[in-house]
């Protein structure tokens, strides 16, 4: 009667072995190495790349233990940190400043673990060490900004329509033009609705004048293209601090989550996040005397020898040192197309910096013009083209000799000098890397000697069923970390704590069979049906008792942030894995070992006191 | 081995009034606290800054803490943190200084004094995502009680689902009492694991509740009130309820002893209250269903009468 069906047994084995082989590869550690990885869709990292890196680790005699391409980066192992950091320094140098390099710590499971999509846990930053900040980006001020430029294209409209307009007065979120006449009222309200459609209209006749505002869908994307173009600054100025795996994503409508694991400067880190880069335009010298002079070493006085990002890598080029115009003037930069369809970046100029750069293009045509991004007193030129003709109304457009990667990396760039909108920091958690070890091993050991103090215990209460009771216990970790592995969950303190707790109480489920078995043999049921009625009777308990925890751990998970979010995510995996290793994978080692035999006299869960007998 | 010998069913219902009394004044007590001490909430739900730094040797508190005066932050605490080695500064919302900036001054400061100084920990948060913490741990409460009511009710009967709720609601406020009246610092991770507490510990309620309906439905306990069916429900599981909580009180132990300070109020949330959920779902739940009038008719839906009159 307690005997499994071979299906039964067989789900048991290989749940089983799929976990313990999705376990592996946490046992394995990780082995240092260095990632190389591009921002710049133009130079992406290839075979060819591949082959420089190669090269130049030969010619300083290291041997790497493996070298492979990997989506978008190339992964270099090494023997240990020394060589990799020497590995570093010489790819550095053999590269150049053009791409991304980390030092990585990667899995050292074998080839065919990965190949399986086995990979250790994700740890989360309390236990890798790291910086994690929230950002919050200032809407009210993106919207300013907005209607800032909205202003000056109404401006510009109007005038090149001929319609004669008194003021334009901005109150908050609406801009009010003031008009002449009832005629200039229509052929304003004409114009704008056609070339400014994100805005909301409203004519008074009484007083001819426009009050404007913009449409809640316009305010939806102009916050999503500030929370975006946050991103993307963002995105260029951790590429600069050599992390291996950023987090950069948007966190609610107006946020932003940055988590650098592994950055061990988190001084610099935070700096370098903070600060703001700025875009400058300056003029091109061009004078070959000039150049020749500057190249030799002794800059003119007034200008500075920059140099200039070029797919080829960096050349120099001298510029000017008075600014004609800044990033703050910049309201946009995109990638697109000329009237050619030549590749080009668009960029959009406020009213301010559109009458300057009529200004400075009338008088320099011919000339070059650098876009110059300045970060951190270094100031490189992100392109220079030639200005061909006077450009007013303050759209600009650059075209001519790049390719569409190239246009959309400039456009990348050129926004980075201006963020759309202020961020702040509204939450910061940084681990140093040794607390973040201490982190592990202390919950590790927690865990270990909580399981081995309930093993102990259970073995000595129960016996067989007790070390059955235990076996499955064990099986229940097996498959939790098994299932953490697999989901590549991020497993922080709070969740190592929650595996612990999860094990504390999925014990629950076999302290109850166990003391139903003893309660029906107390009661003069034969062995065989005192394990059938235990388990059955336990069943319903446990299942009610598991509903009510998991009621808890999924509203923790849906209303928990930050720490309380990762214990929750282990806490309802934990409770779901001990359903399955309490009740399906105990009773197989019950039916196992008790199930065969045909006359079974006692089963050994222990001493069963009765009553009755002590009574006489 | 059989740690429970009971040869007869515990009276636990004659202790009603006993226990009621107990649980009413160590809840008053603990509302007492909670009110005139309140809780020491941690930053996340206070905004500011932590930090926690590492000496090589033994720090000098006085010195850390004029360094840190000397920057002009506002109120900073300093402390010492588990060991001698480990210092723990805490700063207040400032307006005008960003918290990349703040902690960096700080360290900075601090290692003007002394260059092996290591950050190991900071923890900043603004004063509007800790609102929002305490609204969503609010609401996560909430549901947690609606959702577990809502199932209790399903499953069993409302007055069981009412007093399981009471119960465990009577040890959250415990073990919010006691952190008011230890002053211990009351964080995320606490939050969590009071939580974890309530679902756990309405586990007991539910497994007590089971018996007292199998109980009812049993043909040998007809003659039997419902004190006595209630009794003897509590103590035929007693021996599992005692297994069960020092299992899981081991496991919390060992993380309370070597977990170090990270999962101290975590644990020490957890160690309290399951020790009150002990008392709690046997001494509190049960009277309390008694006194909502559970009947043997509530467990037991009347055989709906099929045989209608024949015409």
């Amino acid at each position: 009667m307690n005997r499994y069906p071979l299906w039964k047994y067989l789900v048991i084995v290989v749940a089983l072995i799929v976990s313990a082989l999705y376990t592996l590869p946490n046992f394995y550690g990780e082995t240092p190495a260095v990632q190389i990885s591009s921002t710049r869709q133009s130079m992406p990292v290839d075979t060819a790349v591949m082959e420089r890196v190669e090269g130049a680790l030969k010619a300083h005699q290291i041997t790497p233990d493996g070298v492979y391409l990997d989506g978008g980066s190339l992964k270099v192992r090494f023997k240990d940190t020394d060589v990799q950091i020497k590995a570093r320094d010489v790819i550095e140098q053999a590269l150049g400043d053009n791409y991304i390099i980390a030092l990585n710590l990667l899995s050292a499971s074998p080839q065919w673990l990965t190949k399986i999509h086995a990979n250790p846990m994700f740890l989360g930053l309390d236990l890798r060490g790291g910086v994690h900040f929230l950002l919050e980006v200032d809407m009210k001020a993106a919207l300013d900004k907005t209607m800032e430029r909205y202003a000056g294209d109404i401006r510009r409209e109007l005038k090149d329509k001929k319609i004669r307009y008194g003021t334009i007065r901005r109150d908050g979120e609406t801009l009010t033009v003031q008009l002449r006449d009832q005629e200039t009222l229509a052929a304003a309200e004409k114009a704008i609705v056609r070339t400014l459609p994100g805005l909301n209209l409203k004519a008074d006749d009484a007083n001819y004048t426009l009050k404007l505002a913009l449409k809640p869908e316009e305010i939806t994307r102009i916050e999503s293209d500030a929370v975006k173009q946050n991103i993307t600054t963002l995105h260029n100025r951790v590429n600069e601090l050599g992390v291996a795996e950023p987090v950069i994503q948007q966190a609610g409508p107006n946020r932003i989550v940055v988590q650098l694991p592994g950055v061990q400067d988190t001084a610099k880190a935070k700096d370098i996040l903070g600060r703001t880069a700025t875009l400058q335009v300056r003029l091109v010298e061009d004078d070959p005397g000039k150049v020749n002079e500057a190249m030799a070493g002794s800059v003119p006085m007034g200008y500075e020898l920059l140099d200039e990002m070029t797919p080829r890598g960096p050349t120099k080029i001298l510029v000017k040192k008075d600014v004609e115009l800044t990033g703050d003037n910049i309201n946009d930069a995109q990638p697109g197309f000329d009237e050619n369809g030549a590749p080009a970046v668009h960029i959009g100029l406020d009213s301010t910096g559109a009458g300057i750069f009529r200004q400075v293009t009338a008088e320099n045509i011919g000339r070059r013009m650098a876009m110059i991004l300045v970060e951190k007193g270094k100031a490189e030129v992100v392109t220079a083209p030639v200005i061909r003709s006077e450009i007013g109304g303050g759209r600009v457009q650059i075209s001519g000799s790049m390719n569409p990667a190239e246009a959309n990396d400039t456009a990348l760039l050129l926004r980075a000098g201006s963020l759309a909108a202020p961020m702040q920091i509204i939450e910061e958690r940084t681990v140093g890397p040794s607390l973040g070890k201490e982190n592990i091993q202390k919950g590790f050991n927690s865990t270990l000697w909580g399981f081995a103090a309930i093993a102990v215990f259970m073995l000595v209460y129960y016996h067989v069923f007790g070390l059955i009771s235990v076996l499955s216990l064990g099986v229940n970790v097996l498959m939790l970390v098994a299932l953490l592995s697999m989901l590549q969950a991020t497993l922080t303190l709070p969740g190592i704590a929650a595996i612990a707790l999860t094990l504390g109480m999925a014990i629950d489920a076999n302290v109850l069979i166990n003391e139903r078995v003893r309660e029906e043999l107390r009661n003069g049921m034969p062995p065989q049906s005192a394990i059938q009625a235990g388990y059955q009777h336990a069943w319903a308990t446990i299942l009610d008792s598991n509903v009510t925890t998991m009621i808890a751990g999924l509203a923790l998970l849906i209303f928990g942030s930050g720490p309380v979010r990762g214990f929750a995510v282990v806490h309802c995996l934990g409770i779901l894995t001990s359903m399955f290793s309490a009740v399906l994978v105990s009773r197989g080692f019950v039916n196992l070992w008790y199930g065969r035999r045909r006359r079974l006299s006692s089963i050994s869960v222990g001493q069963i006191w009765k009553p009755e007998q002590e009574a006489k | 081995m059989e740690l429970f010998r009971i040869k007869r069913d515990i009276p636990f219902m004659s202790y009603g009034k006993l226990t009621t009394t107990i649980s009413l004044v160590t809840f008053i007590l603990a509302v007492f606290f909670l009110f005139s001490k309140g809780l020491n909430l941690s930053v996340e739900f206070t905004g500011g800054t932590v930090m926690e730094v590492q000496y090589t040797q033994s720090a000098n508190l006085a010195d850390v803490r004029g360094r840190v005066d000397r920057l002009k932050l506002g109120e900073a605490q300093v402390q010492s943190l588990g060991t001698s080695r480990d210092v723990l500064i805490r700063l207040p919302v400032k307006k005008d200084v960003s918290a990349a900036q703040l902690s960096n001054q700080v360290l900075t400061a601090l290692k003007a004094g002394d260059t092996q100084v290591e950050l190991r920990k900071v923890e900043f948060v603004g004063p509007s995502v800790g609102a929002e913490l305490v609204e969503n741990g609010l609401i996560a409460l909430t549901v947690v009680c609606l959702g577990i009511i809502a199932y209790l009710a399903l499953r069993f009967e409302w007055r069981f689902a009412v007093s399981a709720i009471i119960a465990n609601m009577h040890d959250v406020v415990i073990i919010l009492g006691c952190f008011a009246l230890f002053q211990w610092e009351f964080s995320l991770t606490v939050l969590a694991g009071v939580l974890a507490v309530l679902g756990y510990s309405v586990n007991e309620s539910v497994v007590v509740f089971d018996r007292i309906r199998e109980n009812f439905r049993k043909p040998g306990m007809k003659h039997m009130t419902t004190a006595e069916v209630i009794d003897h429900a509590i103590t035929s599981t007693i021996s599992r309820t005692m297994i069960t909580h020092g299992s899981t009180e081991a496991m919390v132990l060992s993380m309370l002893l070597f977990g170090g300070a990270a999962l101290h109020g975590f644990a020490m949330a957890l160690t309290i209250g399951i020790v009150f959920g002990i008392y709690s779902s046997v001494l509190v739940a049960s009277p309390l269903a008694l006194a909502l009038g559970i009947k043997r008719e509530h467990m037991i839906k009347p055989p709906k009468q099929k045989q209608e009159a024949v015409v």
